[in-house]
């Protein structure tokens, strides 16, 4: 669907393409010209549809930006100022491409002024075509910003949730070429893990991996690329062998700790910066081997501050040093004492006679729990557990050893003891900035059952795993498991053996879900803050990063 | 480092004398390449950059002069020489190599032909942290007829056998027919902990072992053990469930060392804890996982020392002590790789009729009207015309004059064959002349040997 103001454009355009291309400088009658074209199309853009030209003008901008980008900068300034500026041409594209129709009486103060902020988008324009972003200018000229309309606006999404794109395969697959230590033989690199089976069209964008197909098989067996400690970290992750997300930080910061002792700064290097990118590939080696966690990445954001803040007067030994001490104090301040402070918190809200329900295993409810135990209060609880993966035994197991009276049910037995419960307690594996609550999957259904029995759902989450990013659905980006985990064998037959086979049948095995915040009655934390409701999670990301 | 190789190639082959008194076993030809180009060969494609090669003098020697060694194995080889009299053990030598040892290491046998994906016993030793991971294959029955043994009776081997846990990988119980007397016991404490256990007698132990580190450093303290799989092995299993292993107290050791000297003394030692102990406790309480379910113990139960097996059940692996292996070895290695049946350079006439499955190595010739079906020909062998050759091993340097029928025999280096031999599953020793128009069925041609 074009407008009539578009049809313009296109005839228009390509005369300034033309004339682009030719490097022609444009007279002031066609700066002019294009100036009045602006205001005509806005006029009868505002008139059409909006998505209408908003499609077409998605499709111009990649048309436009090639020009622009091979154009020296004050010649497609004001040709990509007008393009690519969506803010003052809501009209969009073809119509800011058009030139306007010629006011011959140019005033000359008019076109100094124009002139002036031609330059300035000049430079503004020469900044951003250096970083290559298409049609984004937020900073845009001091031409009036139309009121919002929506722009289309093209964000970098990450290549974990893009698997189904062959060419971010591509890039993903280049980047670990590139990502080895400097002075390594070409043909030793991190290799890229395949994906395995077939996988629900829903989730297609995100990885699949298979356990029988660790990655070890692809790197050499006295791995020489990447330092032994993370190699036995990332079999352990594949094999799910570290599981929770404090369990698989802290055993990070071991195989971190392990890499930095074993570290020498090579000659004319600096520590600061050779250290950062050794841990690079060791970083995409156990991002290949399972998608890292928030808690793991807000621990690799802190190593990495860590490492580039030392003095580069610093000796080598005591900045190991330095680096190991951190480390430590970082498990110590967050996970360790960000327990007991919950704990302390936490049993607060848990009276004689209660009836608790945690679902899945984490560690910190379990921790929790086992406080309260040992501080005398009375009460039981009900284990919540689902497929495949059954953690909830391993809860079962560590809160009857220390005497706990424990019931066990699975997932679809849980509206039947809802009306006994008084209160659930879930952890969490993030929490996200708009408030919804990032865990294992079941939680949002455990909560919505909760909400419907008007029964109390405490969310306990240490601060290091509050995270930056916004999800509201649980499709965009999420983890998914071994398919073969599905498979069970009962009395000797095993059903689903050939799935592969059946060409209508995908197994799907989900990790997260995100429950929504108003589900959640309230978010037990640390570092002071006790008991907090879902919606501050965005206020404690902000003044935490004021601190640091 | 990770992983330190070491290749034990001081075996005598002191089961298939007939072969070894004069080649040394590690380089016997099968399929025309010595046998301890195998194991390097694997671990070269895995990935090792250094071997070091605990050998004799004398392999040392044809090491250095045989052409496949030199240019085929691009790792660097550190080879140590030990003592011939066949006194010392494969403990024996690794404690004779501790200097060299820095870090963990995998221990292979010289006679070790195997296509197996190693990283599936290395990642058990790695993901469990275990002290020992070792690989097993299922047994093989051997079908050809073992030439030279007319009438002989095979001697039923000493069956082995293993325990392993209900996901097949962990090690649980491994003991050998001649230790147990009267019968299998198994011990309650194993019981208590995995109640399910698969014992299986039909494997053959692929003596590829990963060890720690500090498996090395205890042999050094007890020299009373001198063979990794007759006694390093069994103990290391038996030890998983010994008592004291459930409480590591390092600092009262120097008292425990008067009163049981031989259990925590050792147990110090197996048990050496790397420097962030505490963060790897704290790892593995925040992990929900769990070896085993049903019973309210942790994870592994709490035992620091595991072992653990890898068992192949598909692919190739044999162990060639035996003759019978040897052959069997030598019909099936030439499949792992794909090369040329003919060497180029062998001098192969026309009128040859040679089947596909069979191998000519470099510097042959073979005349006319000759046929040589299943058979392995070696380096620089000449076969004059009219000879037939079936199911045989030749090896190098050896010559076949006119008219002979060579059926089902193991021929050694350097022999001679008179014109219009037959020889049906004879074992032709070194050096031999068989002389002309002999009839041979069964029988194992040698010289009288002076030891």
């Amino acid at each position: 669907m074009a407008d009539s103001g578009v049809t313009e454009g296109p005839d228009k355009k390509e005369e300034i393409d033309r004339a682009k291309s030719e490097g022609k400088e444009l007279t002031k009658e066609e700066k002019q010209r294009l100036r009045k074209e602006k205001k005509q199309q806005k006029k009868n853009k505002e008139k059409k549809d909006d998505k209408a030209s908003q499609e077409s003008e998605k499709e111009k901008k990649p048309l436009s930006s090639p020009p622009p980008a091979s154009q020296p900068p004050p010649q497609s300034t004001t040709q990509k100022a007008p393009s690519a500026v969506p803010a003052p041409a809501p009209v969009s594209v073809p119509a800011s491409e058009a030139p306007v129709p010629a006011d011959k009486p140019a005033k000359s103060k008019a076109e100094l002024k124009a002139e002036r902020r031609a330059r300035q988008e000049a430079e503004r324009a020469s900044k951003q075509g250096k970083k290559g972003e298409t049609g984004q200018q937020a900073a845009t000229s001091k031409q009036k910003a139309p009121p919002n309309e929506l722009q289309p606006v093209v964000k970098r999404l990450p290549e974990h949730i893009q698997v189904d794109n062959p060419d971010v395969l591509k890039k993903l697959a280049k980047k670990l070429e590139r990502q080895q230590t400097p002075g390594q033989v070409a043909d030793k690199q991190i290799p890229l893990r395949m994906d395995y089976g077939y996988k629900v069209s829903l989730f297609s964008h995100l990885h699949q991996y298979s356990r029988k197909a660790p990655l070890t098989q692809q790197v050499s067996i006295p791995s020489t690329v990447i330092h032994p400690a993370v190699v036995r970290l990332g079999l352990q992750y594949s094999q799910g062998i570290v599981t929770g997300s404090n369990a698989r930080s802290v055993a990070l910061l071991h195989a971190f700790k392990q890499v930095i002792r074993d570290y020498t700064t090579p000659p004319n290097e600096e520590l600061s910066r050779d250290l950062v990118n050794k841990l690079k590939p060791y970083i995409s080696f156990l991002n290949q081997c399972r998608p890292l966690s928030a808690s793991m990445g807000n621990a690799i954001k802190y190593i990495k501050k860590e490492i580039s803040n030392i003095p580069s007067q610093c000796k080598e030994e005591e900045a190991k040093s330095k680096l190991l001490n951190c480390i430590e104090c970082y498990i110590n301040e967050k996970i360790i004492l960000a327990a007991k402070a919950i704990a302390k918190s936490a049993i607060e809200k848990i009276s004689d006679g209660d009836v608790i329900l945690i679902y899945g295993c984490s560690s910190l409810v379990n921790h929790i729990l086992c406080e309260a135990f040992e501080k005398s209060r009375k009460f039981r609880v009900i284990v919540v557990d689902s497929r495949p993966r059954l953690e909830g035994r391993e809860a079962l197991r560590r809160l009857v050893q220390k005497g706990i009276s424990c019931t066990y049910v699975l997932i679809s037995a849980v509206s039947y003891v809802l009306p006994e419960v008084s209160k659930v307690f879930l952890g969490a594996h993030a929490l996200l900035a708009n408030g919804y609550v990032m865990s294992r999957v079941g939680t949002s259904q455990i909560a919505l059952v909760a909400k419907a029995f008007n029964v109390p759902v405490l969310v306990c989450c240490e601060t290091y795993k509050f995270c930056e990013r916004v999800q509201t659905d649980s499709f965009v980006s999420n983890e998914l498991d071994d398919p073969d985990d599905l498979i069970v064998t009962r009395k000797g037959k095993t059903h689903l053996k050939d799935w592969q086979e059946v060409p209508s049948l995908g197994l799907l095995n989900l990790v997260y879900d995100v429950t929504p915040p108003d589900f959640v009655d309230l978010v037990i934390t640390d570092l002071g803050l006790g008991m907090i409701p879902c919606t501050s999670v965005p206020v404690v990301l902000r003044v935490k990063n004021v601190d640091q | 480092m990770e992983l330190q190789a070491v290749l034990m190639a001081a075996g005598g082959g002191s089961r298939m004398t007939d072969l070894t008194y004069n080649t040394p076993k590690p380089m016997l030809p099968v399929g025309n390449k010595p046998l301890m180009w195998y194991p390097l060969n694997l671990l070269e494609r895995v990935g090792f950059e250094e071997v070091i090669v605990i050998t004799t003098k004398e392999v040392q020697k044809m090491m250095s002069t045989d052409p496949k060694m030199k240019v085929d194995v691009k790792m660097k080889l550190d080879v140590v020489c030990i003592q011939e009299d066949g006194d010392m053990g494969t403990a024996d030598a690794l404690r004779h190599i501790q200097q060299k040892i820095k870090t963990d290491i995998l221990v292979m046998s010289c006679d070790l032909i195997t296509d197996v994906a190693l990283h599936e016993v290395v990642d058990l030793f790695r993901a469990h942290n275990a002290t020992l991971a070792m690989l097993m294959s299922k047994a093989h029955e051997f079908t050809e007829t073992v030439p030279g043994q007319k009438g002989k009776k095979k001697t039923a081997e000493q069956r082995d056998f293993v325990g392993v846990d209900q996901s097949g990988k962990r090690l649980l119980f491994m003991a050998n027919e001649a230790d147990l007397e009267d019968g299998l016991s198994v011990r309650k404490s194993i019981m208590r902990k995995h109640p399910r256990m698969h014992i299986k007698t039909g494997l053959v132990d692929a003596h590829l072992y990963c060890l720690k580190k500090a498996v090395v450093d205890f042999l050094t303290e007890n020299k009373s053990i001198s063979s990794i799989r007759g006694e390093l092995v069994p103990y290391l299993v038996r030890k998983q469930f010994s008592k004291t292993t459930d409480s590591p107290k390092m600092k009262d050791d120097a008292e425990d060392q008067t009163q049981k000297k031989n259990d925590s003394s050792t147990n110090h030692e197996l048990l050496i804890s790397s420097r962030d102990e505490p963060l790897l406790q704290l790892a593995q309480e925040r992990s929900c996982w769990n070896d085993h379910h049903g019973d309210m113990s942790e994870a592994y139960h709490g035992g620091k020392l595991r072992c653990y097996v890898h068992i192949m059940d598909q692919g190739l692996c044999y162990r060639v002590n035996t003759l019978a292996a040897f052959i069997e070895a030598n019909r099936l290695a030439p499949k792992l790789f794909e090369e040329p049946a003919v060497h180029p350079s062998a001098v192969i006439s026309e009128r040859c009729q040679m089947g596909s499955d069979s191998i000519i190595g470099a510097l042959c010739q073979v005349a006319d009207k000759t046929s040589i079906k299943r058979s392995t020909i070696g380096n620089s062998t000449t076969v004059k015309e009219k000879v037939k050759v079936t199911n045989s091993i030749i090896m190098h340097g050896v010559t076949i004059e006119e008219g002979c029928n060579i059926q089902g025999s193991v021929i050694c280096s350097n022999a001679v064959i008179g014109r219009g031999a037959d020889l049906k599953y004879c074992l032709v020793g070194n050096g031999q002349r068989i002389e002309p128009e002999e009839r041979g069925g069964e029988l194992a041609y040698q010289t009288e040997q002076p030891n």
